[in-house]
């Protein structure tokens, strides 16, 4: 029990609540430069998230060129719905039904990196605990009495919460989640399910700016020119103004 | 041969339109003090952003969609499908900030130069009246990529109007065109942002150059250069020919033409300008979330209201000012005041000195402490208000409006020091 929890510590993330409502978040270290990891994470987004969440502002088409995925193999394992490859990634979820089920419409994912940051979305997918009292048998540390179901309960399993109650001045009891434990439930290992969902963080970040790489790539050559045209600019006004001082 | 086709070409449009002369009296023969810092470099600026502003927005507008369903859509549509649309819009976003850091700067400057002073009042006016249509413009811009941000800061700015008695709910609805904002507001505000507005700003800065070319510039020294005539030294006057214009019935000291001097020194200004803003749009074009508020990534949704609602950081002081205030009405009366009030500092200030080099102590320490609240409100303005934040907010309300009030009643008899006959440079 005791290795369990110092693994714990090590391993699943320490959330602390402060006594506002902030969340500490982990911090994502994802890497747009990493095909392999974009393509896991295109993966796993494609499995298990886009059923019910869109990127509709995004093409297949433009995430099989960004990510060196084959046209062939987009089409035959990442494309579930019947759209033509240079379409926009919608998904056939019906939006009454889907707010029947879950109580609210999936959002759409193309700029949820953007809107949260990819910081909370990593903190998130690896926040889910074990609570009988909501529909779909669990809740969430970072986002509470979410109406999303663990979708990724294959791979993780189910970790149980481990609560605190504390008094504060005014003796009132505040329970609060210290630590997340595993149940050893699923099929990765907690460093191997870390590294999933940082590579679908990964995803997500890449397509809320796709042109991310390239943005920053011409900023070199554009500040670079421009070093040298100030320099040039400069020494015309020296030039020029040589007979005025 | 050909530079005798050349000069016969000027000739041919210089006997139909003022071309030459046109270039002569407002550039290569207007005479420009001699001492203008990097303060100076501001206008060129202002003019940059200008052109920058309209030039990517023209091309914005041919792939945005102004409808409700639409707009949103179509921004991403713009930031990934269309070839280097990403960099435009980036421009464009940026842009707007980048306008408002460089008109902020060219006001200050006004401010501590005296450049407002008689008989500059009407510049003055010009250029607030151009800060003006620009607050407008931005704040119509900035519904239209219809995120979240869009949608309830619109909401908020617009619900002010309500404060006002008897008129203000119709007001509301004259403004959204609707009983909430809606694609019937989306779409007059696009009106506005692309065509209405910027002839406006176009007009007005049009008038801004004509007023200043008309008394010429002032200086960091708060120096005339225009003498009576008789007045100047052969050795003050330099080498320089200057237009009739100006030349004809005053002495001229201490000016160099503006063209070459300063389109050289503005060149190199508007590279290094250049090397800061590639750098925000390339770089941070979220700009830490101040440009681009995170919210506004998120479509409108009438629905759900965001945590936390701020107005865009240059808004932000006048908001802090109005939150400042516990009364919706007196706090809308005092944030319309927080910019009226700057329309009459020609007037609040009644010292024959205009540069702060030669103003009274008091004088500096009231500009210090204007600027320290000016930057407070900025930020308060852009956080949640706490009660903490309140107080501070409400302070540095009173320190804002202090400053004209001071500045009226000191400049009246203030002690200055002796001005010197010559620019220093």
């Amino acid at each position: 029990m005791k290795k369990l929890l110092i693994a714990l510590v090590a391993f699943v993330p320490s959330l602390v609540f402060a006594s506002g409502a902030a969340v500490h978040l982990d911090k994502a270290n994802y890497d747009l430069t990493d095909k392999a990891s974009l393509q896991n994470g295109a993966k796993l987004f494609m499995n298990y998230c886009s059923a019910c969440h869109s990127t509709a502002h995004q093409r297949y088409q433009r995430v099989a060129t960004d990510l060196g995925i084959p046209d062939e193999l987009m089409k035959e394992n990442l494309i579930f719905t019947d759209s033509k490859i240079g379409e926009l990634m919608k998904n056939s979820m019906d939006k009454k039904d889907a707010a029947k089920w879950f109580g609210n419409t999936p959002l759409d994912l193309t700029l949820e990196a953007r809107v949260r940051g990819a910081d909370w979305i990593y903190t998130y997918l690896r926040s889910f605990y074990k609570d009988p009292t909501r529909p779909f048998g669990v809740n969430n540390a970072v986002f509470k009495d979410v109406a999303m179901p663990h979708v990724l309960e294959e791979l993780q399993g189910i970790p149980t919460a481990v609560f605190e109650t504390t008094v504060d001045a005014d003796g009132v009891e505040h329970h609060e989640i210290i630590a997340l434990e595993s149940n050893e439930g699923g099929e990765m290992s907690s460093d191997e399910y870390d590294q999933a969902v940082l590579d679908l963080v990964n995803f997500l970040v890449y397509s809320g700016e796709p042109n991310k790489l390239e943005r920053q790539n011409l900023g070199f050559w554009v500040i670079g020119f421009l070093i040298i045209l100030f320099v040039l600019s400069y020494l015309l006004k020296k030039e020029y103004w040589r007979d005025i001082h | 041969m050909l530079k005798k086709l050349v000069m016969g070409g000027i000739d041919w449009i210089d006997a139909r339109i003022p071309m030459t002369e046109t270039w002569n009296k407002h550039l290569a023969q207007y005479p420009t003090p001699v001492n203008f810092n990097f303060w100076y470099f501001f206008g060129s600026l202002a003019m940059l952003v200008l052109v920058n502003q309209i030039l990517t927005g023209i091309w914005l507008t041919m792939h945005y969609n102004p409808s409700a369903e639409g707009a949103f859509a179509s921004i991403e549509y713009i930031m990934r499908d269309v070839p280097y649309g990403w960099l435009l819009r980036y421009m464009h976003s940026t842009g707007a900030s980048a306008f408002f850091v460089v008109i902020y700067l060219h006001m200050f400057r006004g401010l501590i130069y005296g450049s407002y002073q008689k008989p500059r009042e009407l510049i003055w006016i010009f250029g607030m009246l151009i800060f003006l249509v620009l607050m407008a413009e931005a704040f119509m811009g900035y519904l239209l990529p219809w995120g979240q941000m869009s949608f309830w800061g619109a909401q908020v700015i617009i619900s002010l109007f309500g404060a006002i008695p008897f008129i203000g709910d119709d007001l509301t609805l004259w403004i959204r065109g609707d009983y909430v904002i809606s694609g019937a507001t989306l779409n007059r505000f696009f009106a506005l942002h692309v065509v209405a507005l910027p002839l406006a700003l176009v007009a007005l800065v049009f008038l801004h150059i004509v007023a200043l070319h008309e008394v010429g510039s002032n200086n960091p020294d708060g120096v005339e250069i225009k003498q009576k005539k008789g007045t100047v030294s052969e050795e003050a006057k330099g080498k320089f020919t200057f237009h009739k214009q100006y030349s004809s019935k005053k002495d001229i000291m201490d000016a160099v033409p503006f063209h070459p001097y300063f389109t050289v020194k503005d060149i190199m200004g508007v590279s290094f300008f250049l090397i800061c803003f590639a750098a925000v749009i390339f770089f941070i074009p979220e700009g830490g979330g101040f440009f681009l508020e995170p919210p506004n990534f998120e479509a409108a949704n009438g629905l759900k209201t965001p945590e936390h609602i701020a107005p865009v950081w240059y808004y932000t002081p006048y908001y802090a000012i109005l939150r400042a205030i516990p009364d919706k009405l007196i706090g809308v009366v005092f944030f319309g005041g927080s910019i009226a009030i700057l329309f009459l500092l020609p007037w609040l200030d009644r010292c024959k000195v205009k540069s702060i080099r030669y103003r009274s102590l008091a004088h500096k320490i009231n500009i210090t402490q204007f600027t320290i609240c000016f930057i407070v409100l900025g930020y308060l303005g852009a956080v949640a208000a706490t009660p903490l934040y309140t107080i501070i907010a409400q302070i540095a309300s009173v320190g804002y409006f202090g400053f004209f009030i001071a500045l009226f009643i000191y400049s009246k008899n203030e002690k200055t020091k002796p001005l010197p006959t010559r620019l220093t440079h």
